[in-house]
């Protein structure tokens, strides 16, 4: 089934929707639909309710973590220089950079068994990856994601509104950070260390002196 | 009046009897959990009123090590996953990375994989149908009976792969190594006593009243759920949805096998045991047919680069049809030699969403029939 065909049945059925195509340039092309999130829940709910599309199973849910990016452009810049004939104007290679900010992305993969199509990747993502990282769970509409949306929250983060049951899968209830983000730093693992010297050493020192021995 | 109560008073639940609910923990290193897997279940009395599964003993987070890795460095760690069907592990892996970077498989390696894959399915089920057995409590006798036939194929994997278990045995665009000489004939001849395994077996249980009794209405699970809740293979074909991979995505050449998929009616222990049953006859078919057609040729696509390989940007989902159920992989790649994003979806813990629907009201013990023939491993559960 065409995407595009799909993109503007729900642009009719769900109202103020906006939907975007991700062309996906490899040989697989599995091209995928980005959705808001505020209409997240109604898009997933048509997608499996109508006759034509039918996509009643969500086979694959997955996180993503994209982090902010800085782009560095080279322009060329006129500056006005003070030269031996008085103030001119004189050309400056300047590096500009730019910074696109990040975000945290959830990626459903959906088949139709009735109908015998897919994958139909849905995309949504949160705003940014810190004070803002809330989607609309989609657990009620399938229930395979409950567990694999668990195990989202658990690993990148994502806070699903909606989910029956959301604590860590995975990790213990304790842990503090989300390991599959792409900024995650291993812990201090100077204790494995048999024999503890150079760098481990200091590391292990400066351990102790946080955590005061403990 | 003696301050005893009466021998018959007893028998009577009292109010307060009714209310106390006991909880227990079974696992992680319960025998019947098949590895480290806890449950948290709450009794009344015999019956389960609720019950949440606990995850993560053997998590050692896959993906993010895969990430750290190139392509084909990850491909012998992929047999960790599911370690009793390492070669399906692998051709999953294999078939998202050629969708992602557009190989071709040559006809001979397509072959192997089929035979490979299909002798996978066969040891698995049947181990699995000995593991059942073993938890609701017919000792060793089965378990060895199914562990014999296992072992033929396991020596024939070493044969050919150099390991049992951890095979390593995929590579892009084709397979690592070709059969040595004498090879498929001792395959056809594990392929031609296999029946005779199946024959004895089923003589030995299906009519079982005991095994009837413990497996017939218990841990029921509705079409309608199987779909919803993402259930796939024998799991979901047992609750009576049609839906095989290798019949719907045509992977492979699997296409060219005259097989059924084998439905159940039910969706009980019992159908999902025999769904393994009736699955192993079919991958009997399905062996024989390529056995007989394998051609010559390469085994691997010689355009593949093995060093330096990077895909170019994009991303793509992979799946097939694993003895356990869909097994897919998703991958992103950015142009590096490692993947941006490396996902497994593995159908041992999609197929545990349900466990707690098909548990409630159950007794205590049909819980470990239930888990059983879930099929899961716990290497694939956690990653």
């Amino acid at each position: 089934m065409n995407l595009n065909t799909i993109k503007s049945e729900l642009e009719t059925h769900v109202p103020g929707c906006r939907l975007e195509v991700i062309a996906n340039p490899s040989p697989s092309a599995q091209h995928s639909l980005l959705v808001d999130s505020e209409h997240g829940y109604a898009v997933a709910a048509y997608l499996r309710d109508a006759a034509a599309l039918r996509f009643d199973f969500c086979s694959n849910v997955t996180g993503v973590d994209w982090p902010p990016k800085e782009t560095s452009t080279k322009i060329k810049v006129k500056n006005l220089v003070d030269g031996p004939n008085g103030t001119e104007e004189q050309e400056v290679d300047e590096v500009q950079k730019t910074t696109t900010p990040g975000y945290l992305e959830v990626v459903y993969h959906l088949f139709s068994q009735e109908l015998r199509e897919g994958p139909l990747p849905l995309r949504m993502r949160t705003a940014d990856r810190e004070a803002s990282v809330h989607l609309p769970s989609l657990t009620p509409i399938w229930r395979s994601a409950e567990f694999q949306e668990r195990e989202i929250f658990d690993l990148y983060g994502v806070i699903f509104d909606g989910h029956p049951d959301l604590r860590r899968i995975l990790m213990w209830d304790g842990f503090l950070d989300h390991p599959m983000r792409r900024d995650y730093v291993d812990p201090d693992d100077y204790e494995y260390e048999p024999t503890a010297h150079n760098e481990v050493l200091k590391r292990a020192n400066q351990h102790l002196a946080e955590t005061g021995g403990r | 009046m003696s301050a005893y109560p009466s021998p018959t008073s007893l028998l009577e639940p009292t109010a307060v009897a009714q209310e106390q609910l006991l909880e227990i923990s079974m696992g992680p290193q319960h025998p019947s959990t098949h590895g480290v897997f806890r449950m948290n279940v709450i009794l009344d009395g015999e019956r389960v009123v609720k019950l949440k599964p606990v995850f993560g003993y053997l998590h050692r987070n896959h993906e993010k090590i895969a990430e750290n890795e190139t392509y084909l460095g990850s491909m012998p760690y992929t047999d960790r996953l599911d370690y009793l069907c390492s070669i399906t592990n692998n051709w999953a892996y294999a078939i998202a990375v050629e969708k992602l970077a557009g190989i071709q498989v040559p006809e001979r390696a397509e072959y192997l994989r089929v035979i490979t894959g299909e002798l996978t399915r066969l040891q698995n089920h049947a181990s699995l149908l000995g593991f059942l057995l073993q938890d609701m409590g017919s000792s060793g006798t089965p378990l060895m009976y199914a562990f014999r036939e296992r072992e033929k194929i396991l020596d024939l994997f070493e044969a050919l792969t150099g390991a049992r278990m951890m095979c390593n045995y995929m590579r892009f665009g084709g397979c690592r190594v070709d059969m040595p000489a004498g090879w498929l004939d001792q395959a056809r001849q594990v392929v031609a006593d296999f029946p005779k395994f199946l024959d004895e077996y089923e003589k030995l249980l299906v009519g079982n009243e005991i095994l009837m009794e413990r497996t017939q209405g218990v841990g029921v699970l509705s079409k309608e759920l199987a779909i919803n809740a993402g259930m796939s293979g024998p799991m979901a074909r047992a609750s009576g949805v049609s839906y095989d991979i290798r019949k719907v995505d045509k992977y492979s050449i699997y296409e060219r096998f005259a097989f059924r998929v084998p439905l159940g009616s039910h969706g009980d222990v019992y159908d999902r045991y025999m769904m393994r049953f009736l699955e192993m006859r079919e991958s009997l078919k399905i062996l024989n047919e390529a056995m007989r057609d394998i051609p010559g040729g390469p085994i691997v696509d010689p355009k593949t680069k093995v060093r330096n390989f990077r895909p170019k940007p994009g991303e793509a989902y992979g799946r097939i049809e694993s003895p356990k159920g869909e097994l897919g992989f998703y991958l992103i790649s950015d142009g590096g030699s490692n993947p941006y994003r490396y996902r497994v979806r593995p159908p041992s813990l999609i197929n545990l969403t349900v466990l707690e629907d098909l548990c409630l009201g159950q007794n205590v013990a049909d819980v470990v029939a239930i888990l059983g023939s879930v099929d899961i491993v716990l290497g694939e559960v956690d990653r």
